[in-house]
């Protein structure tokens, strides 16, 4: 018999959303504020240089890719801190207690990362405006784009939370696979500015045909075609929401 | 219907660790149910595989007739548990960890059963502060108002007072004593075992992750507890190897101030008082003062660890 406790999902999505509002010093505002300073830095030092290959100028084409980044960093920094803090202060056994399937916690937390990318976001965009085109041709490509990177890394957030044992693991995770991929999933700049070389990495770096469709959603050009990308994209939700899934069912580094 | 009938339970840690080994249980239901042990016996590891937080190696356990490894979420909803490791979220307070503790057990938070925990528990005061300005002992009042939250028909207590007060210690006993009055079984694991004694109508003690006896409280005193017969002589008293076999059964010991008797039952169920006292006499003389003493749930205790770890060391001889 299938009993579904949507009250606790509720419960436990909202006190993910509250935990990172307690702070939102620290979880929106720095956030917004670092990518703005990315944001001034660029502007003087490339000018009114425009991209090559695309009609925009450096500073428009900046703009929709840190905010992309800002997504991908603070989802995964939702989930993670959220589960390591749980395993050293000893909570993370209420939700092993409680009476919620795998597939209700999974759920809970993700819709938590979410909305802290959402929230991230539209904070970096709404300050924003009043100095940069952002006339969306493609809100649909932005919005799908956008969830489905902040699952994605919400996810590998969870994933990581429960596989670190401190917070020095969680933060080496951060900073040493996150950062990079964030970093290089093409943010500051088009691939074909780069030696072919790199631009063929930067092809196997998931997070470029992230930050590269939701560009595209933004300004109507990029360096891949984000429709044809939409079902790979799709799929590695699909992925990691099982991998999350079946990694919490199976109490892999949460149960003894 | 009992509220636990664990079945064989064994748990190997992943390092090796036998904690449990073939452990098997029955908790009735409504009994206010002792599980006693020294350090590292296995109890919390019992009460973690109960709790969902630890894996068992084999064994099976049924729930008021539910299996709980096959109906989890059903078993969970009717039973509330207050975790040895005190735990807490820094960035709530009480009364806002009461109603996401509810709502995670999929009950809207009954404000006035909330307030009422509070109360019981002596944290109304404390109810708006920060997890992290609380002590470590309203902290664990903490604990126990959240595996209440649910109102839940079976709770489980690991250490419950430990770093509790006196006062509110008794007070948090009454409350439990209340719940069960009203039908709530009650499982506990406790190290003030005159405490247990006094609360609980059963007992088991395990060690060494096996379990060395399980029974109602009264049959334990009866059956297990011992009594003695002591006698003071204003000084030790040596025993030779005539006094031995002259008080074969009775196990006599020297104290600092006479000497002990093992006091049993004759056939009929008679004490052996008037037997033994007689027998002291004839041996050694009257003594100066007489009296005496019967084990309580501590001596038994002691006897059956010290056993189980190989130390066949009896139960001290006091006066
Ligand atoms: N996570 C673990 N990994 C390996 N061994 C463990 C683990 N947890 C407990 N043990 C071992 O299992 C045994 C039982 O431990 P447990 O915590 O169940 O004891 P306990 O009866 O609750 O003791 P206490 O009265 O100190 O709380 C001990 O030998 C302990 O060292
Ligand atoms: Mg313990």
């Amino acid at each position: 018999m299938r009993q579904w406790n949507l009250l606790g999902a509720w419960s436990l999505f909202l006190r993910e959303v509250r935990r990172f509002l307690k702070v939102k010093m620290q979880t929106i505002m720095t956030p917004a504020l670092t990518a703005m300073l990315y944001l001034v830095i660029f502007r003087y030092a490339m000018g009114d240089r425009h991209v090559p290959g695309m009609n925009v100028d450096y500073f428009t084409f900046l703009v929709p890719g840190l905010a992309m980044m800002a997504m991908l960093q603070n989802a995964f920094a939702n989930t993670s801190s959220s589960m390591i803090m749980g395993k050293v202060m000893g909570m993370h056994i209420y939700l092993l207690m409680a009476p919620l399937s795998a597939f209700e916690v999974v759920v809970a937390f993700l819709a938590g990362a979410v909305v802290r990318a959402v929230v991230v976001a539209t904070v970096f965009l709404l300050v924003l405006m009043p100095f940069v085109d952002l006339s969306m041709p493609h809100p649909g490509i932005v919005l799908l784009y956008g969830i489905c990177a902040s699952i994605i890394m919400g996810g590998l957030g969870l994933i990581g939370g429960m596989w670190a044992r401190d917070f020095d693991q969680v933060a080496m995770v951060t900073n040493f696979v996150i950062l990079p991929l964030t970093f290089l999933s093409g943010v500051f700049y088009s691939v074909k500015q780069l030696p072919e070389f790199w631009q063929v990495i930067n092809h196997a770096n998931p997070f470029f045909y992230l930050t590269d469709g939701f560009r595209y959603g933004f300004l109507g050009v990029g360096d891949t075609d984000p429709y044809a990308s939409v079902g790979v994209v799709l799929v590695t939700v699909v992925v990691t929401v099982i991998a999350c899934w079946q990694l919490w069912r199976s109490g892999w580094h949460m149960k003894e | 219907m009992n509220a636990f009938e664990i079945n064989g339970l064994s748990k190997v840690y992943e390092n090796g660790n036998r904690a449990l080994n073939d452990v098997s249980l029955t908790v009735p239901k409504g009994s206010f149910y002792a599980l006693l042990g020294p350090n590292g016996a296995g109890k919390s590891t019992m009460i973690n595989i109960l709790a969902d937080t630890v894996r068992p190696s084999s064994g099976t356990v049924s729930l008021l007739g539910h299996d709980l490894f096959n109906e989890r979420n059903w078993c969970k909803r009717r039973m509330g548990v207050v975790p040895q490791e005190i735990a807490f979220d820094p960035f709530f307070t009480p009364r806002e960890v009461l109603r996401f503790t509810s709502g995670l057990f999929g009950c809207k938070p009954d404000e006035a059963w909330l307030d009422e925990l509070l109360d019981r528990l002596e944290l109304t005061v404390h109810a708006g502060k920060k997890a992290r300005q609380l002590s470590g002992g309203m902290r664990r009042r903490l604990l126990v108002a959240q595996a209440l939250v649910h109102r839940p028909e079976l709770v489980i207590l690991d250490e419950p007072t430990a770093g509790v007060d006196v006062e509110l210690r008794r007070k948090l006993w009454d409350f439990m004593r209340e719940l069960n009055d009203a039908g709530t079984t009650i499982l506990l694991t406790t190290h003030y075992l005159d405490e247990a004694e006094e609360l609980c109508d059963h007992v088991a003690i395990i060690d060494h992750g096996a379990l060395l006896t399980a029974q109602p409280m009264r049959a334990l005193m009866r059956d297990i507890a011992s009594s003695y017969l002591w006698l003071n002589y204003g000084q030790a008293v040596t025993l030779t190897d005539a006094d031995h076999d002259a008080l074969a059964g009775l196990e006599p010991r020297s104290s600092d101030e006479g000497v002990c008797l093992k006091l049993g039952r004759s056939e009929n169920g008679d004490s052996t008082f008037h037997q033994t006292y007689q027998a002291a006499v004839a041996r050694f003389g009257p003594p100066l003062d007489a009296g005496v003493r019967s084990e309580d749930l501590e001596d038994v205790f002691l006897r059956l660890t010290r056993r189980a770890g190989g130390d066949d060391a009896a139960a001290e001889c006091k006066s």
